[in-house]
């Protein structure tokens, strides 16, 4: 949903106020070569000496009084207590060259800087991490081409996978977009293009929706589906708790690419004699598609990865089970969920070979979101604009080669070029 | 744009249009007749958007319908009961709901702080050029699936993190209570707690937080930024007279999304806390409980009686987080609709 904000505004440039010196003016003598532009804002020698300074003073201090001086321990409360007087040796040396304000200034700017890379640092470590821990099973093949029936506790790695989990997962997933995406874009469409009285309370339950706990949208199922219907626990169960969790990302997603579709292009639809509802399929949904197919993605990566909704409805089991419809059906976070309780150090390395192969599908299915997100509603990728010349040429041929042989203009080149046309309706100039 | 497809009501009907007599220009009542077509479409677009609240108002139902065993089971002291023993009927939630509640007070201390620097580092003080690329990397985190929170925060964290937390029992228990840890100096004693699956929630809630602020946050008017630095502002002047002011309405939003979400979150705390029935009153020590793990560690008891009470356990939750997004979702819309009228 972030890509399609507006670009962020490179005004907030010009930083701190830049000393008087650096905006010389060049000597009246120079050639008009050396008049170079002022740099406003940027980093100077200075502020990389204060940061640099500080962290090694603080460093040294936080050494002296840790170890050596208070009866501290722990390399956590060694790096917490290092960032504390980081920030108040910056303190007290930006006190010795700035005013108040500019040094209140650089101190947000240091703290947001390090949340900024803390946040970061957190997310490599944890996908590093899961990775080194989770290749140590997976690196052996038959981690992705058996299950794990015939594998005991403490049968070594080279026994035993998760082809039972991997299956499951894409079964449960592909059935769960099955019913989330349609339900979830006519959600979409009926808020944005429909409206009326029920659009904002729809909205606002969609929100609602979007934050339940997944594990309520676990028990929903087991209570409606398993209890109440007396259905066994299986992969179908699975897929309807997922879709649950699926369908208001979704809808949400959608809504704001449909919102982003020019209205002028729904206008001509409607000059044009067009019903509401082939409007909707033939304009609005074409333009909005590369967006809806990022929301589409998007669902499914938190789909994908949801634990507690399947931990409750799917049953788990060790065999291998292709038929979604009846009998349990492990799927990736609940072998992960199964098999990380164990005491046994294997099971444990699958488990983490299951959650590495867990976050590659979730990092494919979002670098596909966001590769496929890049465009704007309306803009075409270069194939779709090869293919409009290459209708429109091909139809202008066909109607200069069917004009000399009649006296009438005929009807069906003109309808083919009109055809033509009309598929064109996101043309480049709207973006 | 529905106007043109809708039956559109005439302006001269319209009781506050004034009515100038016969002989003024009035606009045209434009009718377009909804065809079958329209009318079909229309009715199953319709009925997707009140899926949403048959889904919400099925689960609400069933969760009343299978919980009502329980509940009639214990009576009202299933608010007050705080142990879980189904079998003997007694059981309630006067133990596990605050515990939970505790769990995401601590992700909130940590996460906001963390998240609202990190939004304000994204939409002010990035360089431009790297402010997609963290974005992304944030809508990223929010996307790693939470079973490999937990992974990560039973692995690698907590091993990391009792040195610390031995660390602040030793040196501030005495003098702040509820960091003090009874249970004596062994490993055992400091994992598994309050405050671990706490610090593992609040990883999860900084993606949400961050993404919401840096949202309101960008939009903060341009021409208010330019005044507050043509007034010789710094740039944290700025965004302490224009940026957070702006944005005061969605922060708190996004913070109560994320108090919803880290109240519902269950199985990184699942992995990580042993479980207790007792009310937490010092954070640091082993045992830790909240509804949503509560469910995820013992539906597979099978009698009746317990899903029952895991079932009546799932409405309060519901019922609470329910009521906490949509507060939420009131406060960022209205918010919102403030913004467009700042500039």
């Amino acid at each position: 949903m972030t890509t399609l904000d507006l670009p962020p505004v490179a005004a907030s440039e010009p930083g701190g106020p830049t000393p008087p010196g650096s905006a010389e003016v060049p000597a009246e003598a120079a050639p008009p070569r050396s008049q170079t532009k002022v740099r406003l804002g940027g980093v100077t020698r200075e502020d990389v000496f204060t940061v640099a300074g500080a962290l090694v003073g603080s460093l040294a201090l936080n050494w002296l009084l840790y170890e050596r001086v208070l009866p501290f321990s722990g390399a956590f409360g060694f790096l917490v207590c290092w960032y504390l007087l980081f920030l108040a040796g910056y303190f007290a040396l930006g006190r010795l060259q700035w005013g108040k304000l500019m040094v209140r200034d650089r101190l947000v700017a240091v703290a947001s800087w390090s949340s900024g890379l803390l946040v970061v640092a957190l997310i490599v470590d944890q996908i590093g991490y899961v990775a080194s821990r989770g290749y140590e099973a997976a690196q052996h093949v038959n981690f992705f081409t058996e299950s794990m029936e015939q594998t005991a506790a403490l049968s070594p790695i080279t026994s035993g996978g998760a082809l039972n989990a991997i299956v499951g997962s894409l079964e449960q997933l592909g059935l769960a977009t099955l019913f989330a995406v349609p339900l979830g874009i006519a959600a979409a469409i009926f808020m944005s293009e429909v409206g009326g009285r029920l659009a904002r309370p729809v909205r606002t339950l969609v929100e609602a929706m979007t934050a339940l706990p997944s594990i309520v949208a676990g028990l929903f199922i087991l209570g409606v589906f398993i209890i109440t219907f007396g259905f066994e626990k299986s992969g179908f169960a699975a897929s309807l708790a997922l879709t649950v969790m699926m369908m208001p990302i979704v809808t949400r997603a959608a809504e704001v690419v449909i919102r982003l579709v020019p209205g002028t292009l729904r206008e001509a639809s409607y000059a044009l004699g067009g019903s509401q509802w082939r409007t909707v399929w033939n304009v609005v949904l074409p333009t909005a598609r590369p967006g809806l197919v990022t929301a589409v993605v998007l669902g499914m990566a938190r789909g994908v990865g949801e634990t507690s909704p399947v931990l409750l409805t799917s049953g788990f089991t060790s065999q291998f089970n292709a038929d979604p419809f009846h009998e349990h059906q492990v799927s990736l976070p609940l072998y992960i969920w199964n098999y990380v309780k164990q005491p046994y150090p294997e099971m444990v390395a699958r488990a983490f070979a299951a959650g590495l192969t867990l976050m590659v599908l979730v990092l494919i299915l979002f670098v596909t979101a966001r590769v496929l997100g890049g465009r704007k509603p309306g803009e075409l990728t270069r194939r779709q604009k090869r293919r409009i010349d290459r209708e429109a040429r091909s139809a202008e041929a066909a109607a200069r080669a069917a004009r000399p042989s009649g006296t009438v203009r005929p009807a069906t080149a003109r309808t083919a070029s009109a055809h033509a046309s009309a598929t064109a309706v996101p043309l480049p100039g709207n973006s | 744009m529905t106007s043109a497809a809708e039956p559109a009501a005439p302006y001269a009907g319209v009781p506050g249009q004034p009515d100038h007599g016969p002989d003024r220009d009035v606009p045209r009542t434009i009718t377009a007749p909804a065809t079958p077509g329209d009318r079909l479409f229309r009715g199953v677009l319709r009925v997707a958007g009140l899926s949403v609240f048959a889904i919400m108002g099925m689960i609400a139902f069933f969760l009343v319908l299978r919980g009502t065993d329980a509940l009639r089971a214990v009576g009202w002291s299933f608010l007050t009961e705080q142990k879980w023993q189904t079998a003997a009927h007694n059981f309630g939630i006067a133990a596990v709901l605050p515990n939970g509640l505790l769990i995401a007070v601590i992700a909130l201390v940590i996460a906001v702080p963390v998240a609202l620097f990190t939004a304000i580092f994204i939409s002010e003080y990035a360089p431009v050029r790297l402010r997609a690329a963290l974005i992304s990397l944030i809508d990223l985190m929010a996307a790693i699936p939470s079973i490999i929170y937990g992974l990560w925060g039973l692995f690698f964290l907590q091993p990391r993190i009792i040195g610390f937390v031995r660390w602040l029992t030793n040196h501030l228990g005495d003098t702040i209570p509820f960091l003090k840890v009874r249970t004596g100096d062994i490993g055992t004693s400091y994992t598994s707690s309050t405050f671990i699956a706490g610090v593992v929630v609040a990883l999860m809630i900084i993606p949400i937080v961050t993404s919401l602020s840096r949202e309101v946050f960008s939009q903060a008017p341009q021409g208010e930024r330019e005044g507050a630095y043509a007034l010789g502002s710094t740039r944290w002047g700025m965004v302490r007279a224009v940026v957070l002011p702006f944005g005061k309405g969605g922060v708190i939003g996004a913070i109560m999304l994320g108090f919803g979400r880290a109240m519902g979150e269950t199985i990184a705390v699942a992995l990580i806390i042993s479980p207790s029935f007792k009310t937490i009153t010092h954070i640091l020590e082993n045992g830790a409980n909240s509804i949503s793990a509560l469910i995820a560690l013992r539906f597979g008891e099978s009698d009746a009686l317990s899903l029952s009470a895991l079932m009546a356990a799932g409405l309060v939750l519901f019922a609470l987080t329910l009521l906490v997004n949509v507060a939420a979702g009131f406060v960022i819309n209205r918010s919102r609709s403030g913004a467009s009228t700042a500039d």
